[in-house]
């Protein structure tokens, strides 16, 4: 046992076996997804190496550019080589849609520890910004131009969208500024339901957003005379809007503005008393946190060519506000890993496990009743991990890592904060 | 047009008063808890629901068997409501008990958390088990009271329109009424609700004066589950369709009733469930018609959630409360 100990430390130290394992994880892993193409699991393990990517000791720059690699030419490449391709590049593409919009909310409920059970709405907002003006919708009510717009428009909506659902984001914050705690959580979920069951009515008196008929055939985005029809275009996009997002929430983090809602997030009168403009940065949050996911809802109602008000229900809401905190409330590795592990627990193995158990009873091994079945478990999954997780690790998967400067180090010639965890932290000072 | 609201006036009154004494004794429950704990118990909407379920699935079971629709519906009902609210009540312990009580010094954000998350799986479970034992999880209870009464108020004045009164809300009526002048004598005048006021007020100088809080918080989820899962069943009774995901918007609704007659005040829930009932019933009964038709009765939910947003921001104590200045 203690060598065996001794023996993992020594591997913890060592960079070059680091390499050498991922290098072989990662081969080994991608030639089976290569040759066996139905294999999900083979997929799912594909996507792991990036976990243990994240646990290496490299320098951020090297795990950037391994990872850039994986998801830009290993992981389509080796998920092209059969029928099975489409459906691998949309759950990777929602997988990283949803990873955007959890690091939207992780920003208010993690970082400014505003609990936002609207979310949904914002991604709504900037889903139906894209769908009204890319169909023929938008001549109902618009007096000049003709729609739907051309494709190209779609890049131009990205950013519109993200503008949309921002001001949404602040026009929600100024009146919920004056109420706090558990009131803005009803507050929020209030506007989410309004947002919705607007959208939902909204086909009259002018017929605006085709009520809960829906936008369908939303036109596809066109770059250089391409149309974006497929996931796998589509995950492209996702893929560069998704590095852009967590490049921004990191910097953001640890600016200026990122300890100012820290500082609101542990107390409020305190921050205030230091200085820190609440009603700015309480906006800011929202807005902020509303930027992503509204860009996102563009991408979405694009990549599905049909919007409608049941994509946007609390139910959704509340799945985002399980990444944050299944991953770790204010920890941007750890919400990106809670939203992959419930995306693809949601699309691919709650599914996957559904057929399986169907053919079992099919063929009268088990008969499992239909009510019981794995992708109706939703609201019991759901349910279970926001418990369990409060419970037994409220921090979450990855908590989230502070810097902390050392005086002394500050004052020699090695000026370089440290990243810990809370406990770590705690222990320090015992120390 | 102002002819059309008056003469609805009166069906509207009636069927408000029916939703709002429901809202009213589901705020009670809220109210209570937000009183001791400061804790939104989110899951309560679902007790509520599944009260609902529970009381169904006994009234079948009971007029199923020959010495259960022997007796008369009215003695049924009270036995239903007996049982339903002794069950719920000691669910609404429980879920205190596993989910509540270890996060009481965690920050706030934490329980709250923790209470959507009981509320999904209360949802799921219920859902799995009708769905397992019916087939179908939208469940339709055996109509007890369906006899119509019709009341003359066109009589009174002749602006007025004749409403109609079902049986049945005359029962949820007189028991919603009896269960909340038995809660205000219970915490107005028992040992028990001088604990409750005391831990309500000082949590810690309460348990120096010998009272024990854990207990009393249990009491108070007890009474409050208990209350909610009876006017389950009287909701149940009264409208005679449910399904398991009732309780979320329901409970939502209550909870704005709670505020707005001023959360933590026990009578002010009463007021304000019944304020709310007969709102929502005159808006989503005039809506369209006062707004030229821009607006339908789809909206009666958006003006349930503008109702509490605008308290919220204006007056965030309620109608009874006294406003909470917050110290360092």
């Amino acid at each position: 046992m203690r060598r065996l100990k001794t023996l993992w430390k020594k591997y913890e130290q060592n960079k070059l076996a680091h390499g050498i394992f991922l290098l072989i994880y990662i081969g080994v892993t991608s030639l089976s997804l290569y040759t066996a193409q139905k294999s999900v699991t083979a997929f799912l393990l594909l996507l792991t190496s990036l976990l243990l990517l994240y646990f290496t000791k490299f320098t951020n720059l090297t795990k950037w550019l391994i990872a850039g690699f994986v998801l830009v030419f290993l992981l389509p490449f080796t998920a092209s080589n059969g029928d099975a391709y489409q459906s691998y590049m949309e759950v990777s593409t929602l997988v990283g849609i949803y990873i955007a919009m959890a690091l939207g909310l992780n920003i208010v409920v993690g970082m400014a520890g505003l609990l936002d059970l609207g979310f949904v709405a914002f991604f709504a907002v900037g889903a139906y910004t894209y769908g009204i003006f890319a169909t023929a919708q938008a001549s109902n009510f618009m007096p000049f131009g003709t729609f739907p717009l051309s494709g190209e428009s779609f890049w131009l909506f990205i950013i519109i969208g993200g503008l949309v659902a921002a001001l949404f984001g602040i026009l929600l914050g100024i009146p919920v500024l004056r109420v706090k705690g558990d009131y803005l959580a009803i507050v929020t979920l209030g506007f989410g339901e309004i947002i919705r069951i607007i959208f939902n009515n909204l086909d009259r008196p002018i017929n605006i957003t085709n009520g809960a008929m829906g936008i369908s055939s939303v036109t596809p985005p066109r770059l250089f005379g391409i149309d974006f029809l497929y996931p796998s275009q589509f995950y492209y996009i996702v893929l560069v809007l998704l590095f852009f997002t967590i490049f921004t929430v990191r910097r953001f983090e640890h600016s200026k503005i990122g300890r100012s809602w820290k500082a609101v997030r542990e107390n409020e009168i305190a921050a205030q008393a230091m200085g820190v403009p609440l009603v700015r940065t309480k906006l800011m949050a929202f807005a902020i946190g509303a930027t992503f996911s509204g860009m996102m809802g563009v991408v979405f109602a694009a990549k599905q060519a049909f919007v409608d008000p049941t994509s946007f229900t609390l139910l959704e809401s509340i799945t985002i506000l399980v990444m944050v905190v299944l991953g770790g409330m204010g920890s941007v590795p750890g919400v990106i890993l809670g939203a992959a592990v419930m995306t693809i627990l949601n699309l691919q193995v709650l599914t996957e496990m559904t057929n399986w158990l169907n053919q079992l009873s099919l063929s009268g091994i088990i008969s499992i009743p239909y009510a019981l079945s794995p992708a109706k478990m939703q609201r019991f999954i759901f349910g279970a991990l926001l418990i369990l997780f409060a419970l037994y690790r409220p921090k979450g998967l990855l908590p989230a890592k502070n810097r902390i400067f050392i005086e002394k180090d500050l004052q020699g010639a090695n000026r370089k904060a440290k990243l810990v965890t809370p406990q770590e932290q705690s222990e320090n000072e015992k120390l | 047009m102002l002819n059309e609201v008056i003469q609805t006036i009166p069906q509207v009154l009636i069927d408000g008063l029916a939703l709002g004494t429901v809202y009213a004794v589901i705020a009670l429950g809220y109210t209570m808890v937000y009183g001791i704990l400061e804790l939104i118990n989110f899951a309560h909407g679902e007790i509520f629901m599944t009260g609902a379920f529970i009381g169904t699935a006994l009234l079948i079971f009971m007029t199923g068997t020959g010495w259960g629709s022997a007796l008369p519906a009215i003695v049924m009902l009270i036995i239903v409501l007996i049982v339903t609210a002794f069950l719920t009540g000691f669910l609404g312990m429980g879920i205190e008990r596993l989910a509540y009580r270890p996060l009481r010094n965690a920050p706030r954000l934490i329980p709250l958390i923790t209470a959507i998350g009981i509320s999904f799986l209360l949802q799921d479970i219920v859902r799995f088990i009708a769905e397992l034992t019916k087939g179908n999880y939208i469940v339709t209870g055996p109509s007890l009271f369906t006899e119509q009464v019709l009341i003359k108020t066109s009589s009174i004045s002749s602006i007025f329109n004749d409403a109609s009164i079902k049986t049945s809300f005359i029962i949820v009526l007189v028991t919603a009424v009896v269960m909340m002048v038995a809660l205000d004598i219970f915490v107005n005048r028992t040992r028990w609700g001088m604990a409750m006021r005391a831990v309500a007020q000082d949590r810690e100088t309460a348990s120096l004066m010998t009272v024990n809080v854990n207990k009393v918080i249990s009491i108070t989820f007890f009474v409050g589950s208990a209350l909610g899962g009876a006017t389950g069943v009287l909701f149940a009774v009264q409208y005679g369709t449910i399904d398991p995901y009732i309780g979320f918007i329901l409970g939502l609704k209550a909870f704005t009733a709670a505020v707005l007659g001023g959360i933590g005040n026990i009578r002010g829930a009463m007021i304000g469930g019944l304020l709310l009932g007969v709102l929502e019933m005159f808006a989503s009964a005039n809506l369209t018609l006062l707004t030229g038709g821009v607006f339908g009765a789809e909206y009666k939910d958006v003006f349930a959630f503008a109702i509490l947003i605008i308290v919220l921001l204006f007056k965030p104590e309620g109608l009874l409360g006294k406003p909470v200045t917050e110290k360092v």
